[in-house]
């Protein structure tokens, strides 16, 4: 009956390639929509853990956040450095790291920061070592694999954080190490230390009058752009751009925000808070798009019916003959029910592959999407109960033609049609 | 004495069971293999049948002949199970048609094969299809129709679509379908009333040769009376 079902679907291929691809675009709305936006929550929960708050210049939190927690957005400003060793000293604050943001290489963002960083996403080395000295770096699995950086290649940061700012190519930075995959924000990162952030712009560090010494200066010795770097009067004061902080305690939460936006010109953002508040943003859009995606798989079920009611009138000799020649009822019922089916399971099984295909296309086209996590070898259980309900609408659109079918007076048929 | 008499009656009793199963084996053979006893029908108050008899034997042919409405269609449908009389007996190689619908079908399944004037063949199939469906509903083996088709001159069709197919193949290609399930009852109906002489001829020709082929017993209704040339018994019946 399987075979008969597929044989008046090719009959009528047009009809059914119609009506499989409106089901398969509903499904495949639905599962970008929800691939997508597990993925970014997956993503944004991967990517501020470990960190309770972000401290940074005064601004909207939501970019602030974007910023130094997820790496997609512009900062909001730098503070000056001694912020961090005011927050250091704070009995609230277990863990504070600095950021010092505003380059790239080839899109992928360089971040002067603290060993420390790499314990926040559990990141670890694949080769290499980490940076000591100012001038080196490592670099996270997928930066590395899309600027083509590896172990002894030195390169020059770009200034801002696209791809089109000037080369700071007074200090090259040398790769010291490249990290494994984290499936956090550190794969696309290049990490390097502050020190070495204010050298690539001329910013004397406050430590450098102390006899720090750079990486230059250690591979070209007497180099005149490291001298002038270190050796500048009138360089602007060292700022970072935020700092990633750990609460000691829960009482921390209560406390140190509210403390920090009150009493600094600085400003404190939750991560969690933020996250949220976005997600809610993009929830309410998802659940208008997730509503007009059913609308799209309802309007394919309403089709699907139109189509087999249709049939079963138009077929019903050939029903007829189906029990004539010995088939049952159930058969014969069966076999429009078989037809949603197939035509709900491929489009189904299209829309899947559709919107797997459409994320990868998303991921290549907007480095964006890529950048939060969204791409398409990630899948979802809630893919399969998408599909699911989709072979429910096909059987429940199948049913009432299938009844009449079932229903149809043999001898009647038979009068009318011999 | 006791001896003699004891040997006479044995002889006798030896006698009449041997007389028995002689006849018991002679009613045998001459089961029609299909009997219609008395047979009223009805439809929407108008009496179609009033008491019909009819008993085809095996390998007989019979004609029913008859204008529209004379309930020739009707006399197939009722000896096929597909329509309940309002009373009398239908019988199916001795076996009394059964009232419920499951076990008429699977009655019809085992024994009837039916060719309809314009039903012929299931629109989506190839003719080829068609017969391996046929075959397997009435669960024979679903291959080996290339000497069927050749024989019925509808080898070089087997993969044409019922739509691709003229009047005289399609009639052609529902007898075979009817033929795949080898049964002991053929019933036509209007083999041959949409074609032209020549076509007509061959029509009857291969029906009757294809019944005589597989051992069926064949039963025809029309009211194309070429067809009295080809079958002599003719069962002539007047519009109700």
């Amino acid at each position: 009956m399987l075979r008969l079902a597929i044989a008046y679907l090719k009959d009528r291929w047009l009809v059914t390639a119609f009506n499989i691809a409106l089901i398969a675009l509903g499904v495949a709305s639905l599962a970008v929509l929800l691939l997508v936006s597990t993925q970014l929550e997956k993503r944004f929960e991967r990517d501020s853990q470990g960190i309770d708050l972000v401290v940074g210049a005064k601004g909207s939190p939501l970019q602030l956040i974007l910023s130094s927690v997820y790496h997609v957005d512009i900062p909001t400003g730098n503070i000056a450095s001694d912020s961090l060793d005011l927050l250091r000293r704070d009995p609230f604050v277990a863990r504070a790291i600095p950021l010092a943001l505003g380059d790239n290489f080839r899109g992928a963002r360089i971040v002067g920061t603290e060993p420390e960083f790499l314990a926040i996403h559990g990141a670890t080395l694949s080769e290499g070592s980490i940076f000591t000295t100012v001038g080196t770096a490592v670099v996270g699995a997928t930066a590395a694999r899309e600027t083509g950086l590896t172990i002894g290649q030195s390169f020059a940061g770009t200034h801002g954080l696209g791809g089109d700012g000037h080369a700071h190519d007074r200090v090259p930075f040398r790769v010291t190490g490249i990290l494994k995959p984290t499936g956090t924000v550190t794969d696309r990162l290049i990490l390097t230390s502050i020190d070495s952030v204010w050298a690539m712009h001329g910013i004397a560090s406050p430590d450098a009058a102390a006899g720090a010494t750079t990486e230059g200066d250690q591979d070209h010795a007497g180099h005149a752009h490291g001298e002038e770097v270190l050796d500048r009067r009138d360089a602007p004061s060292p700022d970072i751009t935020a700092v990633l902080v750990t609460y000691r305690n829960a009482m921390a939460a209560v406390r140190l925000p509210s403390a920090i936006n009150r009493q600094t010109a600085l400003q404190a953002a939750s991560p969690a808070a933020e996250t949220a508040r976005l997600l809610s943003l993009f929830g309410a859009a998802l659940d208008g798009a997730r509503l007009f995606s059913w609308l799209v798989a309802l309007t394919g079920a309403l089709s699907v019916f139109v189509v087999l009611l249709s049939a079963a009138s138009a077929r019903e000799g050939d029903m007829a003959l189906l029990r004539v020649m010995g088939a049952t009822r159930g058969q014969v019922s069966g076999t429009v029910l078989l037809e949603g089916l197939v035509i709900a399971a491929v489009g189904a099984l299209l829309g899947l592959a559709a919107a797997h295909g459409l994320l990868a296309v998303g991921a290549s086209l907007f480095p964006t999407l890529a950048a939060v996590g969204v791409g398409p070898r990630l899948f979802h259980p809630g893919e399969l109960a998408i599909a699911a309900a989709v072979l429910g609408l096909g059987v429940v659109a199948a049913l009432i033609p299938a009844a009449r079918v079932y229903r149809t007076d043999l001898a009647e048929t038979l009068g009318r049609a011999t | 004495m006791l001896w003699r008499m004891r040997q006479f009656f044995t002889v006798a009793i030896w006698r009449f069971f041997l007389a028995s199963s002689e006849t018991l084996s002679h009613r045998r053979d001459m089961i029609p293999v299909l009997s219609m006893e008395n047979v009223r029908f009805a439809r929407q108050g108008r009496q179609i049948l009033g008491g019909f008899d009819l008993a085809v034997q095996q390998g007989g042919h019979s004609l029913l002949l008859g204008p529209s409405g004379s309930g020739k269609t009707t006399i197939l449908n009722l000896a096929a199970g597909l329509l309940t009389p309002e009373s009398g007996a239908i019988a199916i190689a001795g076996t009394p048609m059964p009232a419920s619908a499951k076990a008429r079908d699977a009655l019809r399944r085992a024994h009837i094969g039916i060719i309809f004037q314009t039903l012929r063949l299931v629109s989506a199939l190839t003719l080829v299809e068609n017969l391996e469906l046929a075959a397997r509903l009435s669960g024979k083996p679903a291959d080996g129709f290339a000497d069927l088709l050749n024989t019925l001159g509808l080898g070089h069709r087997a993969d044409a679509r019922p739509r691709e197919l003229s009047q005289g193949e399609a009639q052609r290609a529902a007898i075979a379908r009817a033929l795949v399930s080898k049964p002991k009852l053929l019933l036509a109906d209007e083999p041959t009333s949409a074609l032209d002489d020549a076509n007509a001829h061959a029509v009857a020709q291969l029906l009757l040769q294809s019944a005589q082929t597989h051992g069926s017993t064949l039963v025809v209704a029309t009211h194309d009376a070429r067809l009295k040339r080809h079958i002599g018994h003719v069962i002539a019946l007047k519009a109700a």
